[in-house]
């Protein structure tokens, strides 16, 4: 692999080659400073690709992991429509792991090594899906607040210097959005059902609410990595201002849907123009991702349960492709 | 709800146009933002409409087709659902769940018009009805098993639905024959998509070989309840409304039998099953399909979701 190389014998490059290292950065810093786009072949720094890779990996385990508490419901949807919309849903995000890891795999890396290290626990994926979905609200709750979450997040990273990312994010944004939508509407419909319904509704929005504002991550303060990823355009807002611009959101939206937050504290800070929220548990936060979560080994199992299972019929897929080729060959 | 109530727009975050449009703008009260069909497909909800404007109104005879068919769909959507997220590769969690997508779609559609007959919503034929009362054949009920089992299945299915909606596209019902044409270009990527795993399992290792002869001797012996007429079919054929299931044999046997031809596989000698899913009788497994498909709505009797 190429980063590998590069890596393994830095001292031993040609004069010829130290030229065109030379040339390469010199490109690469000028594309970061003019705010435009790195794509796969150009000449990027070592922690550069390493960053994004491991950035965007965990961005598509996310989605095939955050498939498993939704797909809890799909047999359950209480009604056809709703279920329809949600199978629709969870496809998405298999797409999204799809894009995402093609996006990765321009980097270097192999889905199935991606895959593999996923399964060994080698490798991250966004700790909220490790709560269990324990009623359908939570479908609602999911949409609204985790996807709401994400959006905030992701809709900077169109603009992220590594193109393949770039653009794959706009696609899932637009995807995204109507996520958001149908969780929105599904907690609205609870929301001015029955007394059991709406209480049901909002012990969703009680119990995802915080995990949901951790998913932008650590305090500033306490995010050594985000210093050099905005210095490389992959990020372009910290964790506490995307945080802060959500809690904003969803203040507003919690009114219309007749609910409300579990946070007292929220308030708009005249001084600073920032929403704030109350205090979250970061050592919840961690402790999660650290694998102690309620479903971390029952998500891990499941993806593990289902690659395992399904060998066999990659094998034969293989198998199948190489007979065809040989065929095709020696007609 | 108006576009005004729902609107996520998030300042300051660069050019993302979501491309959905809220419900205001549509001038149709139903509608919502989750029902963005590309093209004039239609949909469900179109056929909802006009079942409360007085437009279309089946027969009884009709209805009953209607819910054998919509029943159809619906017990392999239920069953299909179970696959995403356990798929063996990420490109068939997204195909096997397009395909239950569709089964439920066509499903939605039949089950509204058959509804029409009798002052029910797809939801109350869904969510409400008793197992006796399912008018699903026995291949659709039959379990996932592994993925070889699925493909053998789902094979079977596709094949015999093409031959289906493509006959019911000439139906003098009006709006089966608008089902159908919709379901008849989505079931012809059905019948792409199992005929190509049928010859590559069959084609790729000694084991998944071994697998797909093992899963087609599961799901053969409901072959037969496909095509078997009735008194019901039998009145609905002579009158131009749909036409006698034995009359699709000849196709079906035909295309499958060249898919397996290529694949070098026999079809199986086994016997086949006594059927009787239009009537009402069913295997052991659609009491647990409907028991975990209708808990939900069952514990909330008259909600609304």
């Amino acid at each position: 692999m190429a980063s590998q190389n590069l890596q393994s014998v830095p001292a031993e490059l040609s004069p010829e080659e130290q030229e065109r290292e030379a040339a390469g950065k010199a490109y690469f810093d000028r594309i970061i400073s003019e705010d435009s786009r790195i794509e796969p072949r150009d000449w990027m720094p070592e922690a550069y690709r390493k960053t994004l890779l491991r950035q965007i990996s965990q961005h598509a385990h996310s989605e095939i992991i955050g498939m498993q508490p939704e797909a809890n419901w799909i047999t359950r949807a209480p009604s056809l429509k709703r279920k329809s919309i949600l199978m629709a849903k969870v496809q998405d995000e298999a797409g999204h792991g799809l894009y995402l890891y093609s996006a990765a795999e321009t980097l270097g890396q192999t889905r199935d090594k991606m895959m593999e290290d996923l399964i060994a626990g080698k490798a991250r994926y966004s700790s909220i899906f490790n709560y269990p979905a324990i009623s359908w609200a939570d479908m609602g709750a999911i949409g609204w607040l985790v996807d709401g979450a994400a959006i905030c997040n992701q809709v900077p990273l169109c603009r992220a210097s590594f193109g393949p990312y770039g653009r794959a994010m706009v696609r899932i944004c637009k995807e995204e959005s109507f996520h958001q939508r149908q969780g929105f509407e599904i907690l609205l419909e609870l929301s001015n059902g029955t007394p059991e319904q709406k209480q049901m509704a909002q012990e969703a929005v009680n119990r995802w609410y915080a995990p949901s504002l951790m998913m932008f991550g650590p305090p500033d303060d306490d995010s050594p990595n985000s210093k050099q990823s905005m210095a490389w355009n992959i990020k372009r807002f910290s964790n506490d201002e995307l945080r802060s611009r959500f809690v904003g959101m969803m203040v507003e939206q919690v009114k219309v849907l007749g609910l409300t937050l579990p946070d007292k504290d929220i308030r708009f800070n005249e001084e600073t123009k920032k929403w704030e929220h109350g205090p979250l548990d970061w050592n919840e936060f961690k402790e999660v991702l650290a694998g102690r979560g309620p479903c971390n080994s029952q998500r891990i199992e499941r993806r593990r349960e289902a690659h395992e299972n399904g060998a066999w019929v990659r094998e034969a897929a293989v198998a199948y492709a190489r007979k065809q080729a040989q065929k095709e060959h020696a007609a | 709800m108006t576009d005004k109530d729902t609107d996520f727009a998030i300042e300051g975050h660069g050019d993302i146009s979501v491309g959905v449009q809220g419900a205001g703008a549509s001038g149709d009260g139903s509608a919502s933002a989750t029902r963005i069909t590309p093209g004039n497909a239609l949909r469900p909800e179109d056929i909802a409409l006009e079942v409360r404007r007085g437009q279309v109104k089946p027969s009884e005879d009709v209805a009953e087709f209607a819910l054998r068919i919509g029943d159809d769909g619906l017990i392999l959507a239920q069953r299909l659902g179970h696959w995403i997220s356990r798929a063996p590769e990420l490109e068939e969690d997204i195909a096997l769940g397009n395909i239950a997508l569709d089964q439920l779609g066509h499903a939605r559609s039949f089950l509204t018009y058959a509804g029409a007959a009798w002052d029910k919503s797809e939801d109350d034929l869904a969510y409400f009805r008793r197992e006796h009362e399912f008018r699903s054949a026995h291949l659709f009920e039959q379990p996932n098993g592994d993925f070889a089992v699925t493909i053998a299945r789902q094979f079977i299915v596709s094949y015999y639905q093409y031959e289906l909606y493509t006959a019911l596209t000439a139906s003098k019902d009006a709006t089966l024959a608008a089902i159908s044409a919709k379901a008849v270009k989505e079931v012809d990527y059905h019948r792409d998509h199992s005929a190509q795993w049928v010859l590559r399992l069959a084609g790729g290792t000694d084991e998944s070989r071994a697998r797909i002869i093992q899963g087609f001797k599961l799901v053969w012996p409901y072959v037969d309840e496909l095509f078997e007429d009735d008194e019901l079919t039998t009145r609905l054929a002579e009158a131009g409304v749909a036409v006698q299931p034995s009359s699709l044999r000849a196709g079906f046997d035909r295309l499958t039998g060249e898919i397996m031809a290529e694949a070098e596989l026999d079809i199986p000698a086994v016997p086949q099953a006594l059927g009787g899913g239009r009537r009402g009788k069913h295997s052991e497994f659609l009491g647990y399909i409907i028991a975990e498909m209708q808990v939900l709505a069952r514990e909330h009797p008259g909600a609304s979701w």
